[in-house]
């Protein structure tokens, strides 16, 4: 193509065939481009996300029928309607778990961000010492998946192994016991909590940083205090990333299992059908009943979805009300 | 880091009496200091204190690990006897799970970050029809759980056959609506459409401009958009704890479960499930440590605006 249309570059032709036949050219390919660019994101996302999507409703509204009756009757699959749905939304072991689930909830997401919330504002004040060794320790759980996070504390908490229990009884106090169905919720929280502060504290001070520090320096002109700094300017210029931080832990939460599941070996107080996921997990591979896992992960991924873009549009029109 | 003494330094220079500072200030500065690190320091000794406990812990043998406290290291060469005891188990089992998760966790994040930049690339520097509403979608799947995907999925690669092979974890690990979304924000800040232009005019096919131009120009924000797919993929645990069941094809997290849930009946193994967590989380720290530094966090918090 090119060698064809140098004659015509070099003697600069001004109406040369070639040059409109190039730009005729380069202009079906930026035509095609886009489409060839999105393609193989486009596929994987319809046949991994989409259809996956798709599948599970379908299957949700079907289940296994005996036909015929008696030894010889047959096992096919039919069209029950929203049998599974009524069965998933009746069961009260689902609302058990959904209980626990806003329970951790409650405890995690504020707690988490809080803290994450605190040492991003605590590194952003201009004279603390061991900046960056601080930060990077805070930082460190993000890279230890939650199943090996989960690994770590539930031997820390293990009554055989763990050194906290150890500690205790030394000072002669008695030891706290991490695993009664009353404190074992505080468990799995701090399990996810410690995974997550350092990640959302990196978020946060990432935008506090792009801050102008000029901002600051008139504030502190004007006789402010670092704590007014931080609550009057700080923080409600932190809006946006507060409200994503926030987003990604609520679907975080509602699709808690690996903290819960990993600690399960450990004690006898954590059930198979302990969180939503568990119980979805146990309906499908466990029981054998793909068609109620199906019907309750629709469930889920609905009550999410409606979760995540309420909240969004909820918090965007307050944290950026006055900009419109 | 190297930003802080600077912004320290600009923050006093721009006081314009440094004769005469107010009193207050200067003494609600100095209280926070100590007692800003102090909190500080408590924080990171919270976060530091499982990764010490399971460096310790590491090195005792089976026996001590339930009669010594276990905050105190051992020195009788308990490590070298469980790493080695590690490494026998069923045939060097271990090594085989340190590699699928290289396979899972780092190709699968490369092959991402290759298909979710085109698509960035794609949405950010061209207009076409179905645009809008390619990039919707994204955004709602951005929404969705991963991990209420995973028996969708499951279901659906049983339906094909899939389930069991090392495809049926790395294909749905390579869609991933985030990064997308990450890539198609980084597009439109940091690729010039003046510069695909000239690049045009020279003659560069489109696919040439993408490689030459574009994909060099993302590359801040490719690394980022690598890492947080990496641990991602790393830490989804439910879909191959569902998908596999041969245990020559699990990554680490299902192993060291699967251990762990075997050490419940054989204490013994819980020796070895401590020194598999220590040895496999040390590269990840290393790695993390290593890039963070290329990280464009800012990318995250300024996506919501954007």
């Amino acid at each position: 193509m090119t060698s064809s249309l140098q004659p015509a570059d070099a003697a600069d032709l001004a109406v040369g065939r070639g040059a409109e036949d190039r730009r005729r050219r380069t202009f079906k390919a930026a035509r095609i481009a886009p489409y060839v660019f999105v393609l193989p994101a486009l596929i994987l996302f319809i046949g991994f996300l989409l259809i996956p999507i798709v599948y599970a409703t379908w299957l949700s509204f079907r289940a296994n029928r005996r036909s015929g009756g008696g030894i010889l009757g047959q096992q096919s699959e039919t069209f029950v309607g929203f049998e599974n749905y009524v069965r998933s939304l009746t069961d009260p072991l689902l609302y058990d778990a959904l209980g626990r689930m806003l329970i951790y909830g409650a405890i995690v997401i504020p707690t988490m961000l809080g803290l994450a919330l605190l040492f991003a504002l605590l590194l952003d004040l201009p004279r603390v010492r061991l900046r960056s060794a601080t930060r990077i320790s805070i930082f460190l759980p993000y890279a230890v998946p939650g199943v090996i996070a989960s690994l770590l504390w539930g031997f820390l908490y293990l009554p055989r192994v763990s050194p906290i229990r150890r500690v205790f009884e030394q000072i002669g106090l008695p030891p706290p016991d991490f695993f009664t169905t009353s404190s074992v919720i505080w468990s799995v929280s701090n399990i996810a909590i410690w995974g997550g502060v350092g990640f959302n504290m990196i978020v946060l001070y990432t935008a506090l940083r792009s801050i102008p520090t000029e901002l600051y320096d008139s504030a502190a002109l004007d006789g402010c205090s670092e704590r007014q700094i931080a609550l009057r300017i700080k923080i409600p210029l932190l809006a946006p990333a507060l409200v994503l931080t926030g987003i990604f832990s609520m679907i975080a939460t509602l699709q808690v299992f690996n903290e819960p599941q990993t600690l399960s070996p450990l004690t006898n107080v954590i059930s198979a059908t302990w969180m939503p996921m568990q119980k979805i997990y146990t309906d499908a591979f466990v029981l054998n009943d793909i068609y109620s896992a199906a019907a309750t992960s629709v469930i889920v991924a609905l009550v999410t979805l409606v979760l995540s873009l309420g909240i969004l549009s909820f918090l965007q029109r307050r944290a950026f009300g006055e900009d419109r | 880091m190297s930003l802080t003494p600077g912004v320290a330094q600009t923050r006093a220079g721009n006081t314009k009496a440094p004769a005469t500072p107010t009193p207050t200030r200067q003494r609600s500065g100095r209280s926070s200091h100590w007692g800003a690190t102090a909190i500080l320091v408590l924080g990171a000794l919270y976060c530091l204190l499982p990764v010490l406990w399971v460096l310790i812990a590491s090195t005792k043998t089976p026996g001590q690990l339930f009669t010594t406290f276990s905050f105190s290291p051992s020195f009788t060469g308990g490590l070298t006897g469980n790493i080695r005891g590690l490494l026998d188990f069923k045939d060097g089992l271990f090594l085989r799970w340190a590699a699928n998760t290289v396979l899972y966790a780092g190709v699968g994040a490369l092959l991402t970050v290759f298909v979710s930049a085109a698509a960035g690339y794609g949405m950010a520097k061209y207009r076409f029809a179905g645009r809008e509403l390619i990039f919707r979608l994204i955004l709602a799947g951005v929404l969705i759980p991963q991990v209420t995907l995973a028996i969708p999925q499951y279901l659906l690669l049983a339906k094909v056959g899939l389930v069991g092979s090392y495809w049926s974890v790395l294909l749905p690990s390579l869609i991933s609506p985030f990064s997308i979304y990450l890539c198609r924000v980084y597009a439109m800040a940091a690729v010039p459409d003046e510069l695909l232009e000239a690049g045009r005019i020279d003659g560069a096919g489109e696919a040439r401009l993408f490689r030459s131009v574009g994909l060099p120009l993302m590359l801040p924000g490719l690394v980022t958009v690598f890492l947080l797919q990496f641990v991602a993929i790393w830490n989804n645990f439910l879909l191959p704890f569902i998908m596999l069941s041969d245990d020559s094809r699990f990554p680490m997290t299902v192993g060291l479960y699967a251990l762990l849930n075997q050490g419940a009946s054989q204490p013994a193994l819980y020796t070895l499930v401590i020194t598999g967590s220590m040895l496999s989380i040390l590269p990840l720290i290393a790695l993390v440590l290593l890039l963070q530094r290329y990280w464009r966090l800012d990318l995250l918090s300024g996506g919501l605006k954007g």
